[in-house]
């Protein structure tokens, strides 16, 4: 037996090793096990004897690139515990801070990790040099996004003016006119990026995904929804824990999460798509037709023209949201703290994103529970790989790592990032 | 982050980009700089930033002097002071080619030089870490060589 290593050197400032051990016998891969390493973890224990109040701050720091989802789902799991519904304008409000997240999250995956694979380079800097003009449009694209974020959040990243009830400040509606102008720009950008990734060229391969994602009331997922999925799941956000379960793996340092009655499943872009494509707005809709997907997309290679499709999407919910807002009275609802449980989830750029808290009465933290998009991708990711990798077993080890890494790519931004430093074991058996 | 000095100013726009992450050990050197400059009196903007690639990049944008402080991986030992030129060669992707979201410091410079970006004058000081486990603190080596890049500049800035 030949086991084949390809170490890839571990960098600075990095939150993620990636590994993958792929086991083939007789030209068949027998097992494909990722190794993620899953920084969310530390966070429920952090987050006990903390104040109610604290958590949208703390849970941000999660990550530098979806902190919006994170505090969103902490926000609403709290207003959940504390029996409290905010609806109205601050619910707007709310919707756009999330779009700002998409555009911004979406466009750094679409254009600097996942562009290159399909245009045959080794990444965004070769690109850039042949395609200066269409990575500029990826920069300004997400630039709209950081700016939604600024204006609302108070910053650009880890965003300070979010609380539970509500904001610290609600804008003016005069400060996001010059906002509407940028984005109804990013919104040509958008419309270009999906034409753009609908022209690549891309394997014909297809998964029998069980698709999990949240589902609006006549509206596209973001902060609020049902949990549904394609083979019939329909739930509230407090029933998760009875159809889900979280279970650890040797191999992996991130837990699994799997639908108790059937296994793996899959959220993110594609899931948000396959159950939700008929309330995208009239804009988004055409040009995902106009761009192939169907009403369903079960190629996860193509999953960046449904990225595409979303940052479309939410630059023209944002502009719509922006039209209608009205100023809210109070920047925030009133709220006592109580003991409770409380339960949320929303629709992170990379999937659906799960909190519950249990609270004192005193308000503080008993007990947090966090379940990230990454440990839910995980079964479905190594699924892939498992599926597709017995094609590629007679490329040489480089060729293989790229492609293993660009299906781990189809995914998730942040394995994305750690399959950067992905270290490749392959046992071909002979 | 800016210092909030007047921007009206007619001379050259200097920036000093602070990268790091103050919770992550020897990685919050470049932010623990930023402070040591903001109290020296020069007409710059101290920047700090965590290292996403992209966001680097917008920092650049219309500076004609970009100073740049990071933390680094290359084996050397911790506490040990590079500068590099940018305006004449890369940076060594192997010492700063990661940062949270693996692509950093060295990606958004050369993303920059591709897009015709990259400020005249791109300076890049390097202190090699050790530590980078979260929550730890900054090692003590690491804490000194702050004050000297934090000299260093200010020589590099106002002449000092």
């Amino acid at each position: 037996m030949i086991v084949k290593t390809i170490k890839v050197d571990q960098l600075a400032r990095v939150e993620g090793e990636g590994a993958l051990k792929v086991v083939a016998r007789d030209g068949v891969v027998q097992s494909a096990e990722l190794n993620i390493f899953e920084p969310p973890r530390f966070f429920e224990a952090f987050l006990r004897d903390r104040m109610y109040s604290e958590a949208p701050d703390i849970t941000a720091r999660i990550c530098g690139i979806c902190p919006v989802a994170y505090q969103m789902s902490a926000i609403h799991a709290m207003e959940n515990a504390l029996g409290v519904v905010v609806d109205g304008p601050l619910r707007d409000l709310r919707r756009l801070l999330y779009c700002g997240e998409w555009i911004e999250s979406h466009t750094l995956h679409i254009y600097m990790l996942h562009a290159p694979d399909f245009l045959g380079y080794a990444g965004a800097i070769e690109m850039a040099r042949d395609h200066a003009d269409i990575v500029r449009r990826g920069l300004d694209l997400k630039k709209a996004g950081n700016a939604i974020i600024a204006l609302l959040g108070g910053r650009e990243i880890h965003p300070i003016n979010v609380r539970v009830g509500g904001f610290y400040r609600a804008p003016r509606r005069r400060e996001l006119q010059p906002l509407a102008e940028e984005l109804k720009r990013a919104r040509d950008g958008a419309l270009a990026t999906v034409r753009w990734t609908a022209g690549f060229d891309f394997p014909d391969v297809e998964r029998d995904y069980e698709f999990v994602a949240l589902r609006g009331d006549g509206e596209y997922p973001l902060n609020q929804g049902r949990i549904v999925s394609s083979r019939g799941l329909d739930i509230a956000a407090a029933e998760y824990d009875e159809h889900f379960e979280e279970s650890h793996v040797e191999h992996s340092t991130a837990l699994h999460a799997h639908i108790k009655a059937r296994g793996a499943y899959l959220t993110g872009p594609l899931a948000r798509y396959a159950l939700n494509a008929a309330s995208l707005s009239p804009i988004a809709r055409e040009a995902a037709r106009e761009a192939g997907l169907g009403s369903v997309c079960a190629n996860p290679f193509r999953s960046i023209i449904v990225r595409a499709v979303e940052v479309l999407y939410a630059c023209d919910e944002a502009l719509r949201i922006i039209d209608q807002y009205e100023e809210p009275d109070r920047p925030a609802v009133d709220l006592e703290p109580r003991a409770g449980v409380g339960f949320a989830a929303t629709e992170a750029p990379r999937g659906m994103l799960y909190h519950r808290y249990q609270l004192h009465a005193d308000g503080k933290i008993a007990d947090a529970r966090i379940v990230p998009p990454t440990s839910q991708n995980q079964p479905s990711i190594e699924e892939d790989l498992k599926i597709f990798a017995t094609a590629w077993l007679n490329l040489p080890d480089d060729a293989l790592r790229h492609r293993c890494e660009q299906t781990i790519r189809n995914h998730d931004p942040c394995i994305s990032c750690a399959t950067h430093f992905l270290r490749l074991d392959v046992d071909r058996g002979r | 982050m800016s210092t909030g000095v007047d921007s009206a100013r007619e001379g050259p726009r200097i920036i000093v980009l602070c990268i790091g992450n103050p919770q992550r050990g020897d990685d919050a050197a470049g932010r623990a700089v930023a402070r040591a400059l903001r109290a020296s009196p020069a007409d710059v903007e101290i920047i700090e930033e965590e290292g996403e690639a992209t966001r680097v990049l917008a920092r650049l944008e219309g500076a004609d002097a970009a100073y740049i402080v990071d933390a680094c991986v290359s084996g050397a030992t911790p506490g040990e002071i590079r500068r590099f030129d940018v305006g004449t060669g890369p940076l060594p992707r192997a010492a700063f080619g990661a940062s949270t979201h693996g692509f950093g410091l060295a990606e958004a410079l050369e993303l920059a030089r591709a897009l015709g970006a990259l400020p005249s004058r791109c300076v890049v000081y390097a202190i090699e870490g050790g530590t980078f486990d979260i929550g730890a603190s900054m090692s003590p080596t690491v804490a000194a060589a702050v004050d000297i890049v934090a000299g260093r500049l200010r020589a590099d800035i106002l002449g000092e």
